[in-house]
């Protein structure tokens, strides 16, 4: 039992990675990732918010109908959200300006309800928490991975703290400014799917088609 | 479970009668969805009643912070609440140029009024693409330790490329030389438009004159200073590779100096009729 437990945590790391493996909850994983504290603040969000959203729809998973289960879920879910924006912004003041609309948008997050329809509504709350706290840091892994090398190399800095010194501030490093906006994203989570691919050979998909070889051509 | 269904239902009680009940059927249904949206709406409304003293502090807070980092009180660590002591905050209606009371200079909000139309007027001739401007104008007074003004803090705010950009102005008590200028909230693109906030291109404000000899504002950002007697007190070089934003600062800096913005009442401070 502690041994399936444990799995069910780690799985979502890498084995089972919500963001490289299902491709969920990229839309976030552009916005937010452009420095690392923001990053950590909105993997610290959406964790909680999947992990006990797991929870309780697990709690009452079997007085839920199920001509009514989304919609029960996306309340449960939205009532989350908007408990966590609302601690942000009145204890982390600073970095919920940063996040904006983003935390709001952890109702939208394809992982959260995911994890809910997939997982809690078949299964125990201890488990379902569980599942949930491993989804969350599958997708907090991968958003620091990026936030990593967005700050880093796009205004040279780690945590806000000055690593490389840039040219505006008197040193010597010109920053990538494409790393700072969005599409950067895109292209820093496409190699890490990769890298994990190479890794991990049994997470490349089969392929669905094959291009026809036709006669005659060179 | 099929002889509980069979029994008399005169005879079991409410909550027995809808454990009987399919988990589908309609009134379970709506029973669930009315319960969970009561139990759920409680929770959001206590967490939003609960946390709403410190959100507005912290909302407070942070607009004093940004008045006194432009007014160069701000230090990591300082008592913003003691620092702001020096601060007075006050109304100015921005025809006339005069100092106002109609509403409490620590409460009224400019961006609010801005979108009432009993408070502000929309503007036809309109450079810094602010749309609606609002008949009074917050100002904050720095004073020394004689009460003589030391320093003027104006709110400014106008369109750059993507969003509008709000910061305050600060001028020392001539009403005419610039100790400095900080955004506050705008959404330029970050590492071009949104180098705004560098501390190097801000550094070039403190000690620029905003208006020329005949009056009228002179200062500009500017890929270079012109010609003219003394073109380096009125020129701030332009941020590279974010052209229109450094137009909506010239654009805005232009409007909220000038005869619509605060030039009346600087003039006025001056003169003592304020």
């Amino acid at each position: 039992m502690a041994e399936s437990r444990k799995k069910m945590l780690l799985d979502p790391l890498v084995d089972n990675n919500p963001i490289t493996l299902q491709v969920l909850g990229i839309c976030s994983a552009l916005a937010v990732t452009s420095s690392l504290q923001v990053a950590l603040v909105m993997s610290l969000a959406v964790t909680s918010v999947v992990a006990l959203s797991n929870f309780s729809i697990s709690l009452i998973r079997n007085q839920i109908p199920s001509s009514i289960r989304i919609i029960v879920q996306m309340v449960i879910i939205a009532s989350l959200v908007i408990l966590v924006d609302q601690i942000l912004k009145a204890y982390l003041y600073e970095i919920s300006k940063t996040l904006s609309v983003f935390v709001g948008l952890i109702i939208t997050n394809c992982i959260v309800m995911g994890r809910a329809e997939a997982f809690a509504m078949k299964n125990p709350p201890i488990p379902s928490l569980i599942d949930g706290l491993g989804n969350g840091l599958g997708y907090s892994l991968i958003l620091m991975l990026v936030g990593f090398v967005r700050e880093l190399f796009g205004s040279g800095s780690l945590f806000g703290v000055q690593i490389l010194q840039t040219v505006n501030n008197g040193g010597w490093y010109v920053p990538n400014g494409m790393l700072l906006l969005p599409p950067s994203a895109f292209f820093i989570i496409g190699l890490i799917i990769w890298a994990f691919r190479t890794w991990k050979p049994a997470q490349v998909e089969k392929r669905e088609y094959k291009i026809m070889e036709t006669e005659g051509a060179h | 479970m099929l002889k509980s269904n069979m029994e008399p239902a005169q005879n079991m009680g409410l909550w027995a009668r809808f454990k009987a009940l399919p988990l589908d059927s309609a009134p379970r249904t709506i029973t669930v969805a009315v319960v969970l949206c009561l139990f759920c709406s409680m929770i959001v409304s206590g967490a939003a009643v609960m946390l709403r003293p410190q959100q507005e502090l912290n909302k407070a807070l942070d607009k004093k912070v940004n008045i006194l980092k432009v007014a160069g009180l701000y230090e990591p660590g300082v008592d913003v609440v003691e620092a702001y002591e020096r601060v007075e905050p006050r109304l100015v209606d921005l025809e006339t140029g005069t100092f106002t009371d109609i509403a409490d200079p620590n409460t009224y909000d400019q961006r609010a009024a801005a979108n009432d139309p009993t408070m502000s007027v929309a503007l036809d001739d309109d450079p810094a693409s602010i749309k609606r401007q609002a008949k009074v104008a917050s100002v904050y007074l720095i004073r020394n330790e004689a009460g003589a003004i030391e320093r003027i803090i104006l709110p400014v705010h106008g369109y750059g490329l993507w969003s509008t950009l709000y910061g305050f102005v600060a001028l020392e008590a001539d009403g005419n030389e610039v100790y400095g200028l900080r955004f506050y909230d705008h959404a330029e693109t970050p590492g071009l438009g949104a180098e705004v906030d560098n501390p190097r291109w801000q550094a070039q404000w403190p000690g620029k004159k905003i208006y020329g000899e005949d009056g009228d504002v002179r200062i500009s950002v500017a890929k270079s200073a012109g010609s003219g007697p003394n073109a380096q007190d009125y020129h701030i070089d332009s941020l590279s590779g974010a052209t229109l934003t450094s137009r909506g600062v010239d654009n805005l800096i232009q409007f909220w100096m000038g005869e619509r913005g605060f030039k009346p009442f600087l003039e006025n401070l001056k003169n003592g009729d304020a």
